[in-house]
């Protein structure tokens, strides 16, 4: 990889020096950022001495191992508020945005099941936000699942009308992880606030690509991923406000870390890789946003200068800069995945590709199942290059027109017939 | 997911891609499956006074192995007779392709497309009006 390496010592922050990543041979071109995204150099300098050379366990009180590395953790801590507006005693580590969901929202529930028994979500959340509710539900709590409308965007009338004094937490995800939508944080803070209700969002998409302020938006808890901002997998964080103080009934009990809300040596690498990537996100969001827009912008014009019949999913207004996913009529999903071999991209969630399910997300905006089926979810990132996206723009058509070829359905279009009225022999 | 080498060859160079007149009363066509369970096969067939197949055409909305078993199928009609053409089974299809299990209903649903292409045939040339084929 060819990039500037700061000195070891120092996690240091380089505006202006836009890293590189140099492709393996043979290897397609990553186009699936919402999925994950490979550690920015300067992120993986940082935290290499942690490894080898200053290894010590953070919580060791007595000695300079333990001090120098509950440090750098803290610093780290310090970096991942900063990116989202909080102070760094409401950030506590876990292990990624998962346990981060599971601790907000089951901690929340468990702590307030007296007085409230009922949990308010979105159709279209991660998997670990949805099952996490039905086991809640399991245990006797109503849940609320709120629909969206065909833009993705939930209805704030309709939220508003759910939420009652026995709503424990409502769980809204900052940006979608298939579609990219920005739900609207500060207007649901602002109910959620009125009613009483504490506001948990899943962050992990949002945090470090749009401007987050956990006390402007007036969100309780929020969600954070490393490996979704060019930080290390297997760390994430869960900022739970202090003021006023949202009390959660722990997942693991152990030696009491993290304010007793998440026990567990803290992996001083990983937090140092976190806190890094948090940085770096925060002075160079602007510039990165800017430039992942235009980059989309001409990916979608490319294709659809080629191509007729092709929708975007999702608002195109309220998105990730770097995202976008898109229905080709006509054409089925895995067909067009095995005519792209040249691009990494997914069809549907990561968490479904194995099954290949017609996403329930793009179901939940209205999509028919074929059209459902036929999506592609393209994520652009930070080392997206412009020829990149020329490429991703040639095989893309090339396929589609492909398979537009085989297609009985876009022959029958071709030929005037509407195909959604078409009666299907039973199969 | 791994194609089978045979699979991506059908893909990248599907055989008798195209249609035939469905109005000809020597044509005879097959319309399977449905758009929302991700399979559509349309499989036509010209079959000549002696009743042998000369020609057959497909078009198909789906994954690899739905494309490469319609493909396949309008190879193996070229020259049977109807009731030969009858007979091809799907387990022959999917042998043919190596389909993993989550793949044999392309077979299925392959063997339908012929069958019905060979009753829209029949159909049509047993009566003396133009009926419906199976659309």
């Amino acid at each position: 990889m060819t990039a500037h390496v700061p000195p070891t010592n120092a996690p240091s922050t380089e505006p202006g020096l836009t890293p590189v990543l140099t492709r393996r041979p043979g290897m397609p071109i990553y186009l699936d950022y919402q999925a994950t995204t490979p550690c920015d150099p300067r992120v993986v300098a940082a935290m290499l001495p942690w490894f080898t050379e200053k290894f010590g366990n953070p919580h060791s009180r007595n000695h300079a191992y333990g001090w120098e590395a509950e440090e750098a953790v803290e610093q780290a801590r310090a970096e991942i508020a900063a990116l989202i507006g909080a102070d760094a005693k409401e950030i506590v580590f876990t292990s990624g945005a998962t346990e981060s969901n599971n601790l907000a929202i089951k901690g929340a529930a468990h702590f307030l099941r007296e007085k409230r028994d009922h949990v308010v979500t979105v159709v279209t959340e991660h998997k670990c936000v949805l099952d996490t509710c039905r086991h809640l539900e399991q245990e006797g709590f109503r849940v609320t699942y709120l629909p969206v409308q065909t833009n993705g965007l939930i209805d704030l009338n309709q939220l508003a009308d759910t939420l009652t004094d026995r709503t424990a937490v409502l769980s809204v995800m900052g940006a979608n992880n298939e579609i990219g939508v920005l739900q609207p944080l500060a207007q649901i803070g602002a109910l959620c606030r009125a009613k009483g209700v504490l506001f948990h969002s899943d962050g992990a998409q949002a945090a470090g690509k749009i401007p987050v302020d956990v006390n402007a938006m007036n969100i309780d808890m929020m969600s954070l991923s490393g490996h979704k901002i060019y930080g290390p997998k297997g760390i994430g964080a869960l900022y739970v406000r202090r003021r006023p103080r949202v009390r959660l009934v722990p997942l693991i009990n152990g030696g009491g870390q993290e304010r007793g809300m998440r026990s567990g040596t803290l992996a001083t690498p990983l937090c140092v890789g976190f806190g890094t990537a948090a940085a770096l996100a925060r002075v160079e969001m602007a510039s990165e946003a800017e430039r992942l827009l235009a980059l989309r912008n001409r990916l979608l014009a490319g294709l659809e200068q080629r191509l007729p019949e092709i929708y975007v999913n999702g608002d195109l207004e309220q998105r990730l800069p770097g995202n976008i996913n898109i229905s080709f009529a006509f054409v089925e999903g895995e067909g067009l995945m095995m005519g792209i071999k040249g691009l990494a991209v997914s069809s549907g969630s990561a968490c479904t590709s194995a099954s290949l399910e017609p996403s329930y997300v793009l179901r939940a905006l209205g999509l028919s199942p074929e059209m459902a089926h036929t999506s592609l979810r393209l994520g652009l990132g930070r080392f997206t290059t412009e020829e990149e996206v020329s490429t991703a723009i040639d095989q893309i058509a090339e396929a589609v027109e492909h398979l537009r070829g085989l297609s009985p359905l876009w022959e029958m279009h071709q030929d005037g017939i509407d195909v959604s009225t078409v009666q299907w022999a039973e199969h | 997911m791994a194609y089978s080498d045979k699979v991506v060859d059908h893909y990248e160079h599907p055989r008798n891609v195209g249609a035939l007149d469905k109005n000809d009363e020597t044509v005879g066509t097959g319309l399977v499956g449905a758009p929302a369970c991700g399979d559509v096969m349309k499989l036509q067939i010209k079959v000549s006074a002696e009743g042998i197949i000369e020609d057959a055409k497909f078009k198909t909305f789906g994954c690899g192995s739905a494309i490469a078993s319609s493909s396949l199928v309008t190879e193996w009609v070229k020259g049977k007779t109807l009731e030969e053409a009858g007979q091809i089974k799907n387990t022959e299809i999917a042998q043919e392709l190596a389909l993993p299990p989550v793949k044999i209903h392309c077979s299925v649903l392959a063997e339908d497309a012929i069958k019905a292409a060979i009753a829209d045939y029949r159909a049509k040339s047993g009566k003396s009006d133009d009926s419906a084929a199976a659309e």
